[in-house]
Parts: structure tokens; sequence; C-alpha cells
């Protein structure tokens, strides 16, 4: 089976537990304002692999994942080419490698609950805390987000809580309130984390001819990001 | 043998013959617990440690030599006792008569410490010169047998760092066995040696060997009357762990007084010492806090073991480095973890006295480390970067599991193995050399046996590599030949006494050869296989850049199209080197290192046909070229672990950079992902890793104020660096390679 992916990453310790290597995908149905990886929005463009050879690339650095590291798929939004992650995490676990899915949790499908089942981890971004502002900010829906995260739930598979924190967007306490109380309400929740909005990717944007919908936005402060940090409870951390 | 100051020590082998490993092996106490036992740093240390870094930075304000004596000639008993606060001083012993002062050797080459002496306003004093006049030196020796095709390799920079005019180095006594046996053991044993063969046929090897060990026995006798000058007789084994440490400094001490040799480690002596520190907390003489003291003492006069060199030798190497190099961990020949507690505690001596490039602190790295060591590590490295990492599973099936690093990457057995040190060959250089068929590719001057200069415009690969065989096969009969003279004068007119007389009589050697610049000659090669290469020639037809159309894969993406072209040019150089005869027949080893001279051998070497410009450095050692790895960090560490350490045992050097943000975002997270790249790398079966985690940002900061970060320790190649010692344009290369980030 084939695949399109925008590139792999090696050498990871941020996206998701251990060293990993992060596979993005090309693709993606939302449209994020601020998006750190905007080549990969397009389903054009990208580079057609195949499960095998993507595999081979990937397990080469097995000795280097230990116990708790593996692979991230990422994106773009892996579960767009659900039919082909699946046969990746497939792969992965027949090679004894672990599997992570970073997603939005935009899209459903029976693939995509078979994927959401075999993975290791799901880790999900919410992005904002109302149908409006997921409406306005990146043209996705917060209850499908939620529905995802229920599903994973039920499917028995571990998720981290992430939210990209925007000054000026969802910057507040509430915002991190809201975080909480959705990962409270979902036993399957294993850690909240909340990543720094940075502007480094303007240069991306001008790059492939976007317009960077938060040009000019500063990047979020990261002794306010600290303080936020402390409203996440000791369990999720 | 039998001593009352080994009471308490379990008996074995080494209480029949000299053999320190099998002493250490039966009676070393294995710990596999954590750093929570360490002490900090007692006020005494604390007040000498600020005496030190006060007389450290006013070394650095008066030009980066505090003082010199160039009235005497630098030996064992040349000063009288020096102390730094003799009151407060629980090891004793100084290179000359006061802290930082240094001594003039110049058994290595007069016109070096004439010249070092004079750049710091000294001149040296008519007694040296005198006796100096009807006296042969090192580089007398090896200058007056030097041919035109040799003097011409060195001028031109194809071969680099050559050991001809100072201390050659790399030699590591076994300084244990003066602690352990006491001097009067050590000279009997060479004086039995020196008896039996005497009575062998005396051809030109023995009289040397016999000679040799003359002056073994000589220097054995002075190196008590040195201790004796500080009031301590060590001619009987030490008695605790106090005097363990005193006398095996006493013996390195006398090491660095009789050489100026440009490594001098110190072997692996931390576990070693643990034994006596057990014993002693065991019959409650001593205490925790009292063993991490006396380390701590240990250690800061390692810090200040100093070598007159020139302004020039300081450039190149990055202020002035000893390698003073101690190995610590490993495992035994029966997988038994080497680790005691005074290997946590020779680590702890970063934090006790901050970080500091010396001594060398290198890990011997094992899957089967304690859990607890290895993360204890870890953690120095994120908040130190300060050590190293070199493969002990590797290392130890060939060395045995009694080795030591040499400077920064060279295994030898403690006491019974040497090395010719051997700098290095300017691969990239050569390679211009082989397409302008002999000449200097900025000059024009011939070189190198001539031959027609590539004709076509393109570059070919399958006849740019007949080229570049051709000319390596001549670079590689006259660097042996080269090694083969200074080595033959070094042991004729600067023979290591001392050094030598804590090895066994009969030793195997090295010839320990080296390469600069083997990610841009792969990549060069690789441009020229995969991209199309197109020769810019000047108007004398000589070729002096080149056009690169279309893309290549680069060393350091884990793509062995290229990695395997790497594989190919060192297992190239290294079977040519071994066609040939070596000096006291040392078996030819080969290092992927450059220590910082990566700068000036790209200085020294015009544009390649991997894009880099002329004059620009290369990448250091073995590590891709700056900023080429684009598939993120396991990628680029994949690349150098493949490297095959059976055709580079003198060590491939690999300097890896990534930032805490990338690295996870506690420090545990961070402290479990190191571990895990450390064991991936090692098990994939790379050598060595030197590791920074810091952000490119604090480095530019530094560059730009230098007095807010005068602390501030760094790996480069091989050895740590205080990054304010390091010359501009070392500093700036060492900020334009690759920082691993966060994506």
């Amino acid at each position: 089976m084939t695949g399109k992916i925008n590139s792999v990453y090696t050498g990871s310790g941020v996206d998701g537990p251990g060293i990993r290597t992060v596979v993005f995908f090309q693709g993606c149905p939302l449209r994020c304002v601020y998006c750190h990886n905007p080549e990969t929005q397009p389903l054009s463009g990208g580079e057609g692999i195949s499960s095998v050879t993507l595999l081979e690339r990937i397990s080469r650095y097995k000795n280097y994942y230990g116990d708790e590291g593996g692979i991230t798929f990422s994106g773009g939004e892996p579960l767009m080419q659900a039919e082909f992650l699946y046969e990746m995490i497939k792969l992965c676990k027949n090679e004894g490698i672990k599997t992570a899915v970073d997603t939005a949790g935009s899209v459903m499908s029976d693939t995509v609950m078979s994927c959401i089942k075999e993975a290791d981890l799901i880790i999900l971004d919410i992005k904002m805390d109302s149908e409006e502002d997921y409406k306005k900010y990146m043209n996705g829906s917060y209850k499908k987000t939620v529905d995802f995260l229920d599903a994973c739930c039920k499917a028995g598979t571990d998720v981290w809580l992430r939210k990209v924190i925007v000054p000026g967007i969802n910057d507040k306490g509430e915002s991190v309130e809201n975080l909480v109380s959705l990962a409270q309400r979902f036993g399957c929740v294993r850690k909240v984390e909340l990543l720094p909005f940075e502007n480094m990717c303007s240069e991306k944007y001008e790059r492939i001819g976007l317009k960077f919908p938060l040009a000019g936005v500063e990047p979020m402060d990261k002794g306010r990001l600290e303080i936020l940090s402390r409203q996440i409870p000791e369990e999720y951390k | 043998m039998d001593f009352e100051q080994w009471k308490g020590f379990k008996t074995n082998v080494w209480n029949k013959e000299i053999n320190v490993s099998d002493f250490i092996k039966k009676n070393y106490t294995m710990y596999t617990g954590d750093e929570s036992f360490l002490s900090g740093p007692t006020e005494r240390t604390k007040k000498l440690n600020e005496k030190i870094q006060e007389l450290l930075k006013k070394e650095t304000e008066n030009g980066g030599v505090l003082d010199i004596d160039a009235d005497r000639i630098s030996s064992l008993l040349t000063y009288p006792a020096g102390y730094i606060d003799k009151d407060n001083e629980i090891i004793v012993g100084l290179q000359t008569d006061a802290p930082l002062k240094r001594g003039v050797n110049p058994f290595g080459g007069m016109r070096m410490a004439r010249s070092a002496a004079k750049a710091y306003g000294k001149e040296i004093s008519r007694r040296i010169e005198d006796a100096f006049e009807f006296k042969t030196t090192h580089n007398d020796g090896v200058f007056s047998v030097y041919s035109d095709d040799m003097l011409k390799a060195r001028h031109f920079g194809i071969l680099t760092g050559l050991p001809d005019a100072y201390g050659r180095g790399r030699i590591i006594g076994d300084y244990r066995r003066c602690a352990l046996y006491g001097v009067d053991v050590l000279i009997e044993e060479k004086k039995k040696d020196k008896q039996k063969y005497g009575a062998e046929d005396m051809t030109e090897d023995n009289i040397r060997l016999c000679q040799e060990l003359y002056k073994q026995i000589d220097f054995l006798g002075k190196l008590k009357e040195m201790a004796k000058m500080y009031g301590c007789d060590i001619s009987a084994p030490a008695a605790n762990a106090k005097e363990a440490v005193q006398w095996l400094y006493f013996a390195y001490l006398a090491a660095v007084k009789e050489q100026n040799g440009a490594a001098m480690s110190l072997g692996r002596v931390s576990t070693f010492l643990d034994i006596y520190i057990e014993r002693d907390i065991a019959n409650g003489t001593l205490t925790e806090a009292g063993a991490q003291e006396l380390i701590d003492d240990f250690v800061m006069k390692l810090r200040i073991v100093k070598q007159l060199r020139t302004p020039e030798y300081n450039e190149l190497f990055g202020g002035d480095p000893t390698w003073v190099t101690e190995s610590v961990g490993g495992m035994t020949d029966h997988n038994e973890p080497l680790v005691t507690k005074n290997s946590f505690r020779m680590l702890n001596t970063l934090y006790n006295l901050g970080t500091s490039p010396e001594p060398n602190l290198t890990v011997l790295w094992s899957r089967d480390l304690p859990e607890n060591f290895k993360k204890f590590c870890a953690k120095v490295s994120i908040d130190t970067d300060s050590i190293q990492y070199e493969n002990d599973d590797q290392m130890r099936k060939v060395f045995g599991d009694d080795y030591a690093i040499a400077c920064c990457v060279s295994a030898m057995k403690v006491g019974k193995q040497m090395q010719f040190f051997g700098a290095r060959c300017n691969l990239p250089k050569l390679l211009l050399l082989a397409l302008n068929g002999g000449c200097d590719e900025k000059t024009g001057t011939e070189i190198a046996p001539k031959m027609a200069p590539y004709e076509e415009d393109v570059l070919d690969y399958d006849k740019v590599i007949e080229r570049f065989e051709k000319y390596s096969e001549w670079i590689c009969r006259l660097y042996i030949n080269t090694l083969n003279v200074i080595h033959y004068m070094h042991d004729k007119y600067a023979y290591e006494k001392i050094q030598m007389a804590l090895h066994d009589t009969l030793v195997d050697r090295f010839m320990a050869c080296g390469v600069a610049g083997l990610s841009v000659i792969a990549d060069s090669l690789s441009a020229i296989k995969y991209a199309k290469v197109e020769v810019v020639r000047n108007e004398n037809g000589l070729i002096k850049d080149f056009n690169i159309t279309g893309d290549f894969p680069k060393f350091g993406n884990d793509d062995d199209r290229v990695d395997d072209i790497a594989i190919y040019v060192l297992g190239n150089i290294y079977n040519n080197l071994r066609k040939h005869k070596t000096y006291r027949d040392a078996e030819v080893t080969l290092s992927v290192l450059t220590i910082t001279s990566n700068v000036m051998y790209g200085k020294k070497t015009g544009a390649t046909p991997d894009g880099r410009k002329a004059g620009e450095p290369y990448a250091p050692g073995a590590n891709p070229m700056h900023n080429r790895e684009k598939n993120g960090a396991l990628a680029s560490l994949s690349s150098v672990s493949k490297i095959p350490y059976t055709i580079c045992r003198d060590g491939i050097s690999n300097t890896f950079s990534i930032t805490p943000q990338a690295l996870g975002k506690t420090k545990d997270e961070q402290v479990n992902n190191l571990v895990s790249i450390l064991k991936g790398y090692f098990d994939s079966g790379a050598h060595h890793i030197n590791v920074n985690v810091l952000n490119r940002e604090k480095l530019i900061d530094a560059y730009n104020h230098p007095e807010m970060y005068p602390n501030l320790t760094i790996r480069v190649s091989g050895y740590a660096v205080n990054f304010c010692k390091l010359s501009r344009d070392q500093q700036k290369e060492v900020i334009m390679r690759t920082f691993h980030e966060k994506m």
C-alpha cells in the first residue's frame, strides 16, 4: 500500500513518550491559524511511499526507541490516510515498535476506529473550547473532536491531550480550566500538555507562498505558560 | 610479595606480579545505587577552589600564561616543592614551585621553547641555552632526516599537526602501580628485566631496550626523590586512601614535569582508588565527605596542569588543553560493571568545583552499566556539557577490561600498550591534489608525483576514484615514513622515562594515523557520483572551484549511498597505510578525529566538489558537515555509527549538539531520552560521542559577551574546551554546527 508523506524526522524527545521518529503525513482537512507545518496542509504534494519502504526507514532506529519510544504519526492529519496509517501501525506492531498518532480528531470512520484501537497512544489536539471558535480558527468542529476522544476511551486506548496556547486567543486561565475538565470527563486521558505558540514558521509560509494568518503575533511567553501549566493536576503531568 | 599496607585486600595474582587489573577485580565494590549518597564541597574545598579560580582568571588576563620559570629545565627534581595554599591542601605537588607557573621543556625542540617563552615576554636563560648548545633535541633529529617530500607535505597542509617539535604524548603511564606497589618494588622488577635482557644478544633493538630500562630505573629513583621534597616516602605501597591518591598523583606529576606531550592522559584510576576509600570508610578512618574532598582536591590539581606552548599552538587547540583524560565506568570481561561510588565522585567534581575542560572525563559506556549510573551520567551531560562517552562493549573485545583512553578516543591497555601519535592526513586536500595531478590547488606548487591534471570539464566518478587511489598510495607511504622518522627521533632524544617505567618492559605499540575532513571528501565524491560537478580552472589550468548541478546524498542523513563512500575512503587509506613497515613494528591504527584543527585544515584547503568554499572549516572528526543533516538526530548518528571500528581502531569522534527543548520537556524526560539515544547509538556499533545539550543562542551570547561566561565549557572534538578560550574563527565554527532542534 502507498501513502503520501511530507517528511520523516528522527530523534524527537517531545512528540510522545521517549525518543521518537516522527512521520509527517501530507494533507489536512483543517486550516488552523497557527499551523506550524503549513506545507503539510494541501493534499497535493508530498512524497508517495510504500508501507514497506516507510517501515524500513523507521525501523532502522529501533535501537534508540527503548521501552517507551517509537513512532509518532503526525502531519498533516494522519487519519486522512487511515487505510495507509492502519497498515503502518500493524507493521510497526509486528516489528515490536510502539506507535502514537498525533491528530486533531476531525475525521472518523471504521478504519479510523481500527487505527485508534491498534495504536499505543493517541495525542489529541484540543484547539479551542467551543463550536464557534473551532469554526473561526480552523474550520473544524469541537463536538466532533470530543466525540473522537470518547471513541478513543471506548476503544481502550490511552490519550494525551494537547493545546497550543496562542497569546490573545486562548491564553486565559479559563482555557486551561476547560481543557482539564474535559480530561477529567474521560478516563483514558493520561496526560495534559500545553504547547507555546511560536512564530518561527512565518518563514515557511513565505517560502510556500501562503499568508501566515497570525503574522505579527508574539510567541507565547514561556514564563506565562509555566504559570498556566500549574493549573494542570499532578496526575496529568 | 606481602606488605602490611595491603591488610584487608584479597590476594591473588597481583601480589605475585605487577598486575593492577587483577587487584581491582579482586577487591572493588560494585555500586548500582543512585547519586543520593554524594557529598557537596567542604568549606576547605571551596576556599581552595576560589583561589584556583582567581589564579586562572589572572592567567587569562595575562594573555593566557601567568608566569614562566625560564631559568630551569623542567624535570622531576628541578624545582623546590610548590603549593597553592600549603596548610589547606590535602594532596600536594605542583609542576614547578608555584601554581600555574610554567616550566620550560626544550627536549622536544629548542625553537618551540624559545618562541613560547618569548611570546609571553620571557627569555630562556643562558643556563638552558648553554645546556642545549651541544644537545640534539627531538626536533633537531627529525628535521635532520626529513626528506623534501615530507617537508612539502607538512608545509602545504597534507600532513598536519605532526608531533615533531614537542612531546608526542598519548602515552598513559600506569600511575596506579606507584600507589599499589610503592616505587621500590617497581625498581626491583625493572632491574630484574634489565638483567634478563642484558644477557641476550645485543642487537640494535636489545641495546635500545637495555638503555631504556636504565633510564626508567634512574627516573623511578628520581620519582622517590621528588616525593621526598614534599615530605613523602613513596618507596613502599600506599597505606590508605589519601596516600593512594597522593602516590598516584606523584607518579602522574613526574610525567608532566618530564614530558610536555600534547595529551598527558591519566588512565583509569577512579575504581582503583575506590578500593582504598572503601577500606578506610569500613575501618572508620574516612567519611563520605572526606572521600569526596580527597577526590575534589586531586581533581583541582589535575585542572591546573599546564605546559608552555606557543600562542599558535593554543590557537589551534582552543586554549591549552592537556587531555588529562580519565576513563570512568566500563565492565569486566565477565560482564560485571566496574562502576563504584568513586565513579560517581569523579563526575561529581563537575558540580563541586564547577565545570571545566580538564580532566577530560570519559564514560566507558556499556549496555549493561547500572541504570542509575547511566542516568547520572546523562544528568551530568545535560547540566555541564563536560563529558564524553565511548563504547566499552566494542573496545573491551579488543583491549580487554583494563584499558584507558589517551587524549580523546585512543584506547590502549594500561601499562601494556602505547601509541606513536601520528596526527592526521588532510583527505579533501589529497582529493584536490589528485585532480590537479600532484600540484597544490592554492599555489600550483608541485608537491606530489606529477601526472596530467584532470582534463575534462565534468568530473567522472570512476576516473576521479582512479586518481584518488593513486595519490592515496603515495601519501600513505609518505605518511608512515614520516611517522617512522618522528618516533625514532622521539625515542632517541625525548624518551618518556617515567611513563614507560610505569609500563611492562615489553609493550605493544600502535602507529596511530588519522584523517581529517571525512564528511567533506565523502560528500564531494557523492556529488561527483550523483550530481553533475563541473570544474572551474584558473588561467594556469589549475582547478580552483566547482559548479554543482543537481542534488546529491550527503553524509549524516543515514543514506547508504554516501555513507558507503565514507567507509570506502577509510578502508582504502587504512589498507594502504598497513602496507608499509613501521618503526618498532608498531601496528597501524586509524582515527577520525580533528580536535579543533578542523578550522585550520579548512583554511589550508581550496574549494571542494561538495560545494564547500575555499578556506571554510571542515566538520570536526567524523561529523557530518554543518547543517547538511536534514532527517534529524538519529539519522545523523546512524551515519556515523556505520563507520566500522575494525578499520578505525584509534577512534571515531562525533560531536553531538541537541537543544534541551528537543530532548524532552522535563529534566527527567531529558535524562531518560539522552540515555535512550546513547543506548541506541552504541548498540548500533558507534564508537564515541561528545554530548552538548544547549542552545545556539547561548553560544552566540557568549561570543558577544565572553565576560559573562568565564566558565562555559562545551565538548568540541574528543575533549572539552572553555568556549571563551577558542579563537573567534573556532567559536564561529562551533556556532555554525548543527544543533538538533525541535521540529
